[in-house]
């Protein structure tokens, strides 16, 4: 059996009743919200739960501005399609995806809207100085990522946010790496929109995600369409969470999604940050015994989710990802991990970077495994 | 064959969203009110297709749970349906 050292990407290994939940529900689920017969109901009350389990996750204000949709990013699409417009200005970090940063300099090419990046350091930390001098008076939102889903590092988005607010501007938060992992409390952290995905952390199906949107932010229909209520309206209803939710939800994927989430508020976001962190810990020691490996990202200083992202010397990393997948059937990821400027700040452009990337299915020895693996492959490739 | 249908009074809740038919439901099977989602009778108009239905007597409960659990909804209205 393969090892599974990827899960930054998506989580392999479910809890088996993920997977109980989809078959259940594709054998028995109707239309949400389209009929009063059971089918129906079921797949209607199912997604309401997943809605009320996502709220409690993120200690959201309001259940019902939990919107599901098809993944993080097209929950960052719709969220910056809709906050930003001619004459606005956007703040980001270099740490930040793709999801993010495209969204943004669509936003940028299309209506003219102004996007400053706030550098990362070598080292992945980000300044928050730098951060705070980026904003201007036009800065309606800043889009920032909870932790890099190349390095693990794990920013403070709490101070952000406190930073955000004080130029009058919104905080929008991209989960993608943390949501399951890493506690998030959009009240006592001040967040405006936190952005989800479900097959990471939370362990539910690819197809699943979405934006809880806290009140007073004042977000626009992304797309129109039926919803079961307010069908005579000629426009999307107003009230949430049908305002972001437009046709036939993914009730099939929801009910994996509740599954998973079952298993996390079982476990418990504090011990599974703590498990995953010391499989990412064990992980990193080992390897930085190997000569000649460089571990990305400023771990010993910071707090982290389940990624240790490293080079062998000078060689590129898709040999190292691919010897060990051939020669030891170890998963990862190499490449650029659709996460740009971030290896641009690291220096790592041209040679990418190995991720290994760690979940609460993954064993100690797996751990031991890919570390010798790894030191055996560093030998052979010097 | 069936014997014929009859129009009983009942205790019928509209709602916006249907996220707060939900909420409805859940709150009346925790607390053994009787009663279901229905669709809305023609009688009546709501934003939401779905409402919650329950015999008339149950009306007290029903308002106190509504109360009790500061669940949204467009209004309360007796309507003769079939049993």
């Amino acid at each position: 059996m393969a090892i599974y050292f990827d899960n930054a990407a998506t989580t392999m290994r479910k809890p088996p009743e993920v997977a109980r939940a989809v078959a259940a529900a594709i054998d028995s689920f109707g239309g949400a919200g389209r009929g009063v017969h059971e089918a129906s109901l079921d797949a209607g009350m199912t997604i309401h739960k997943t809605r009320k389990r996502i709220a409690r996750l993120f200690n959201a204000p309001d259940a019902k501005r939990v919107v599901f949709g098809l993944n993080v990013t097209d929950a960052l699409n719709s969220v910056i399609d809709g906050l930003l417009g001619p004459g606005d200005a956007a703040v980001t970090t270099a740490a930040s995806h793709n999801s993010v940063l495209r969204p943004l300099f669509r936003k940028q090419d299309r209506e003219g809207v102004d996007v400053t990046v706030v550098p990362i350091a070598p080292d992945a930390s980000l300044d928050l100085a730098a951060f705070d001098a980026a904003f201007t008076p036009a800065t309606k939102v800043a889009v920032v990522t909870h932790a890099s889903n190349l390095t693990g590092d794990v920013y403070d988005v709490a101070a952000l946010a406190r930073i955000a607010h004080a130029h009058g501007a919104l905080l929008v938060v991209d989960a993608a790496q943390t949501a399951g992992l890493v506690p998030i409390d959009m009240q006592a952290q001040a967040l405006d929109v936190v952005c989800f995905t479900g097959h990471k952390s939370l362990y539910g199906p690819q197809g699943t995600g979405g934006a809880v949107v806290a009140p007073g932010v004042d977000l626009p229909a992304y797309r129109e369409g039926g919803t079961g209520v307010h069908s005579y309206d000629r426009r999307q209803p107003a009230m949430y969470p049908e305002h972001l939710e437009a046709g036939t939800p993914n009730a099939h994927g929801l009910a994996g999604l509740s599954a998973g989430l079952d298993y996390i508020e079982s476990k418990g976001v504090d011990a599974l940050h703590e498990q995953v962190g010391a499989l990412a810990d064990r992980f990193e020691a080992g390897v930085r015994t190997i000569p000649g490996v460089t571990v990305l990202g400023g771990h010993a200083t910071r707090e982290r989710c389940g990624i240790v992202a490293l080079n062998v010397g000078g060689v590129d990393a898709a040999i190292v990802a691919d010897a060990l997948a051939r020669d030891y059937g170890i998963c990862v990821r190499a490449g650029a991990h659709c996460a740009p400027l971030m290896h641009r700040a690291l220096g790592t452009e041209r040679q990418g970077a190995v991720r290994f990337s760690f979940s609460s299915f993954t064993a100690e020895e797996e751990i031991d495994e890919g570390i010798e693996a790894l030191r055996a492959i560093a030998g052979e490739l010097r | 064959m069936r014997n014929a249908r009859v129009k009983k009074p009942h205790v019928v809740v509209t709602f916006s969203s249907l996220d707060d038919a939900a909420e409805c439901e859940m709150a009346a099977r925790d607390q053994g009110i009787p009663g279901r989602i229905i669709p809305v009778p023609s009688e009546i108009s709501a934003g939401c297709g779905m409402a919650w239905a329950a015999p008339a007597e149950a009306e007290a409960a029903l308002r106190a749970a509504l109360a009790a659990n500061d669940l949204p909804h467009e209004g309360v209205f007796t309507v003769d349906l079939y049993a």
